[in-house]
């Protein structure tokens, strides 16, 4: 079990595999996840690889995969997961696995074709029984029109066919004729009409008749009818709608300038026999076929849906397989070949204390493959700066995550995750202290804890609900927290809860009541003398003048204690750093003049509120009673500017205690003087101790500086043992250093100062809630008579509405933000560099979720 | 039959159950006259008399006491309709 306060060590290791055992050695390793590969080859490109071949097998295996996948999924048919992951297979059954594959796709890519083909006949078909049925209706209902009066029809065409009532009989296309056609047709010539049917997209036909309109001249004659049903577009499936159109004309020019104006639009053109008889007898013979039709494809259906079915049971499976040994032959890939080919030579970092476990799983790979020789694990010397490994669990993990994201720590570094666990629930609680909306927040916490297993092997990819379950532990805390901090305020959705029984007594008789509109409790009368037993009295409720410039003077002075607490607890947590890395001179003139500035400044601020809360009483006599507290705030402002202090009020005395102005100017005295050493001693040192160390002997330097120097300049290198140390300038080093200490100085300042967020914060919480509660849910509670009930359960309703959306989401985040921002920017600024980069091993869980991830996307 | 769809009825179900929880404790705390609750009570500005606002507030105190009860059962409803409805949706996704 390592250690939670620091990462792991890490140790470079060199790995000889037998070429024969390398593949079952690394599966093991991959299984384990504990070994982060090194690239051996970083110049040679991916094409240029042993394992190139594989590799690539490996993707065209995946590809088919999807492909099965994406058809899978656009049938509907669920997937089993059974959530266990398979051993990665041997290499010889990736044949077997290949075969599998390409058998499964070509069945399916055949399937479709052939689906896709009769689909199309099945279109054409429809299409084509809707023509014959539309075009019937056109040539029957010529008939009566020529009875009826031509207003159903005001074009000037029809106007002459009453005339030629008289030869409708002979020829059905002669009713359909324009005034050209009974011309022609008055000669007795009887012109053929020729026609065209087809059908085009409903939304082309206005353009289309159009054209045709314009084209022809008016010289033909379109009908149009509308199927109702849309029709399934058999390349993407789609249902689209369409039009049945049958286009008269005479001429063969006439012809050809309508096909191509069809062909244009994109419409489809089918034969229609002419005499009523033959269309007939096409439309029955069209209905058969399409009967036929319809049966082929139920079955090539049910053939698709049963291929599919049985790749659907295992695809999961497979999917975990190719990508383990896609894996195992990219990792394959970054290893060293031997110049007799008959071993691989990898790098590797390793965490040492698993370093026994390692062994364990290169032996059973060993033994799978059958090899007798023994892989070696051989440990390196290494000036390279190893990569960061923290150990989590599913509790700590949350809590590092924040960590991380602000910067993966350097190696062996101190890690604040262990801290943050305690202190960040705890600062968001001061801000957002009640106990009703912590208590919510904490029974969500608590439900996706309990309900963990199920919610985590749903696997959705909605990022926020992601987000929520990851930081499932953080909420629950947050949410206790909140709870308890909500008894201290005293604060319930704004009210307060009178447990114990206010320690306050009311004193004034009646007619002082009635006669007055604001009265005062005097804390020397009408107080019991102890406080309330926890948190707040609630006495403060009901005092409406009053109550906020309580609580701000509670709250703020509890946030800037706080705040010097966290502070000083992170300029001790750089001692740990220092005294692990023995960096004597950064402990003795960093560390050491950091905490005094610190403490002699903002501590005894600290210190000063105490004495003023313990010191002054209202039922004391002067100079101690209330009225002659003095501001802590002034008292400070005072001290660091050496002000001479407003003379007090009458028997009040300046100072709380004797001496007092002696060791302030005492005490900022020190801590200036603090400010020359963090600033000058370090890169003096460091300068002297180089020009001692003119020659070979290795100067002090080295070791102060390996923290800084070591750590950022030696990234790469890794040739030469000395000399690394020069490598930063000594100008660098006094830059470095200024800047660091300006940063330190006024950051005392402006981070105590940022502390008041807490304050702030909790004002605000606290003034929304109780907003809340007097604008929404007081309207439900103040309505009169019977009707009073139902109008509460909606004003209830809406009221727990917004209490969730805006007072536990909303500011739910923002304090959560804030409490982040502390953390990152307050408190690890004092101790924490950030500069490493995380451990990322070699394991079949991580790529096994990650690709699936990236497959979703 | 179902009205609802799964978040819906979810969401009832939530909101049903911490009403009644809070309605019925509101309603607990009115009954024996919070403090901390007198400014909810409809209430007028001014009053005569003491005994008449301590007659008015006793009134209106059990007044909320008795709405609030009345809003908790309410929810007890909207909670069977919102607990059926969830549980004809669960059958529906099970099956």
């Amino acid at each position: 079990m390592g250690s939670l306060f620091r990462s792991e060590e890490m140790a470079l290791c060199q790995l000889f595999l037998q070429s024969e055992a390398a593949y079952a050695c690394v599966s093991e390793l991959g299984e384990l996840g504990l070994v982060q590969f090194r690239d051996l080859n970083p110049d040679v490109n991916a094409f240029q690889r042993k394992f190139v071949n594989e590799v690539r097998r490996c993707d065209e295996m995946e590809r088919k995969l999807r492909y099965l996948e994406k058809e899978i999924k656009k049938d509907g048919i669920p997937m089993l997961d059974t959530g266990d992951s398979p051993e990665a297979p041997q290499p010889r059954e990736m044949i077997d696995l290949e075969a599998t594959f390409e058998k499964l796709e070509n069945e399916l890519r055949e399937v479709n074709q052939n689906a896709e083909a009769l689909k199309r006949n099945f279109l054409e078909l429809t299409e084509l029984k809707h023509i014959l049925r539309k075009t019937q209706v056109f040539f029957d209902e010529s008939v009566p029109t020529v009875y009826k009066s031509s207003g159903a029809y005001s074009s000037s065409k029809y106007r002459r066919y009453p005339q030629m009532a008289d030869n409708q009989n002979e020829d059905e296309q002669a009713q359909l004729l324009g005034e050209e056609g009974v011309r022609a047709s008055q000669p007795g010539q009887n012109l053929k009409l020729g026609f065209v049917a087809g059908v085009i997209l409903r939304e082309r036909l206005p353009a289309f008749e159009r054209m045709l309109w314009r084209a022809c001249r008016g010289n033909v004659f379109l009908r149009q009818a509308m199927i109702e049903t849309p029709l399934e577009d058999p390349t993407n499936g789609d249902q689209v709608h369409k039009s049945v159109f049958i286009i008269f004309f005479q001429g063969d020019q006439l012809k050809t300038r309508v096909k191509k104006i069809c062909e244009g639009f994109r419409a489809t053109l089918y034969p229609c026999p002419e005499a009523p008889a033959d269309r007939r007898e096409m439309a029955m013979g069209v209905m058969t076929r399409i009967e036929d039709l319809n049966t082929v494809l139920g079955q090539t259906q049910d053939h698709r849906h049963r291929v599919l079915v049985a790749a659907a049971k295992n695809l999961k499976n497979w999917f975990v397989k190719v990508r383990k040994i896609k894996a195992i032959y990219h990792t394959l890939n970054l290893f060293n070949l031997d110049v007799t080919q008959k071993c691989l030579i990898a790098e590797c970092w390793v965490p040492l204390l698993d370093i026994e476990t390692i062994q364990l799983a290169l032996r059973r790979g060993t033994e799978r493959s059958g090899s007798s020789v023994p892989p070696i694990l051989n440990r390196m010397q290494t000036f390279e700066n190893p990569p960061t490994y923290n150990r989590t669990n599913k509790f700590t993990k949350a809590f590092q995550a924040l960590i991380d994201a602000y910067g993966v720590a350097s190696y062996r570094e101190m890690n604040p995750a262990p801290y943050t666990i305690i202190t960040f629930p705890f600062l968001f609680a001061v801000m957002f202290g009640d106990l009703g909306h912590g208590a919510i927040m904490a029974l969500f916490g608590l439900w996706m804890i309990r309900k963990e297993k199920g919610l985590a092997a749903q696997k959705t990819d909605n990022e926020i609900w992601n987000i929520f379950f990851g930081g499932r532990y953080i909420i629950f805390l947050m949410g206790v927290f909140s709870m308890y901090t909500g008894l201290i305020y005293n604060d319930i959705f704004s009210k307060s809860l009178n447990i114990f029984g206010s320690h306050w007594h009311l004193s004034y008789n009646k007619s002082t009541v009635m006669e007055n509109k604001f009265l005062q409790l005097s804390p020397k009368g009408d107080y019991e003398g102890a406080p309330y037993p926890f948190g707040m009295d609630p006495i403060w409720q009901v005092a409406g003048a009053n109550k906020i410039i309580f609580h701000n003077a509670y709250k703020m002075k509890i946030s800037i204690i706080f705040g010097v607490i966290h502070m000083i607890f992170g300029v001790v947590m750089s001692w740990h750093n220092h005294t692990y890395f023995r960096n004597r001179i950064s402990l003795l003139y960093e560390f050491i003049p950091q905490l005094i500035f610190l403490l002699l400044l903002f501590f005894y601020m600290v210190l000063l509120m105490f004495i003023k809360w313990i010191k002054f009483a209202a039922t004391n006599d002067k100079p101690y009673s209330e009225a002659c507290a003095p501001s802590i705030l002034i008292t400070f402002i005072d001290m660091v500017l050496f002000n001479t202090p407003k003379p007090p009020p009458e028997r009040c005395e300046t100072y709380m205690f004797f001496g007092q102005h002696y060791i302030q100017v005492l005490f900022v005295l020190v801590a200036v003087g603090c400010i020359p050493v963090m600033l000058l001693a370090k890169p003096l040192l460091i300068m002297q101790a180089r020009k001692q160390a003119n020659e070979e002997v290795q100067p002090i330097a080295g070791a102060t500086s390996d923290a800084e120097a070591g750590g950022m300049s030696n990234g790469g290198s890794h040739g030469g043992a000395g000399g690394h140390e020069e490598e930063e300038e000594l100008s660098e080093i006094f830059i470095h250093q200024s800047i660091h200490t300006i940063e330190y100085v006024l950051g005392s300042v402006s981070h105590t100062a940022s502390y008041l967020r807490l304050w702030a914060l909790s004002l605000a919480h606290a003034q929304l809630a109780e907003v809340l509660w007097t604008m929404v849910l007081s309207i439900g509670l103040k309505q009169e008579g019977p009707v009073g009930g139902i109008v509460l359960t909606c004003v209830f309703a809406f009221w727990a509405i917004l209490t969730v959306g805006i007072l536990v989401l909303m500011e739910g985040l923002s304090a959560f933000l804030h409490t982040l921002r502390l953390h990152w920017v307050e408190f690890q600024s004092k101790f924490y560099k950030g500069q490493g980069y995380a451990f990322q091993p070699f394991s079949f869980d991580a790529i096994i979720e990650n690709g699936a991830a990236a497959a979703e996307e | 039959m179902k009205i609802c769809g799964p978040k819906l009825s979810l969401c009832g179900l939530i909101i049903s159950v911490w009403g009644i929880v809070q309605l019925v404790l509101m309603g607990l705390f009115f009954y024996i006259n919070s403090v901390a609750l007198i400014e909810d009570l409809p209430l007028e500005e001014e009053y005569h008399s003491l005994e008449d606002f301590y007659a008015a507030a006793n009134r209106a105190y059990n007044q909320n006491a008795y709405n609030c009860w009345i809003a908790a059962c309410i929810y007890v409803l909207t909670l069977l309709l919102s607990a059926q409805q969830f549980y004809m949706n669960s059958r529906v996704t099970a099956n």
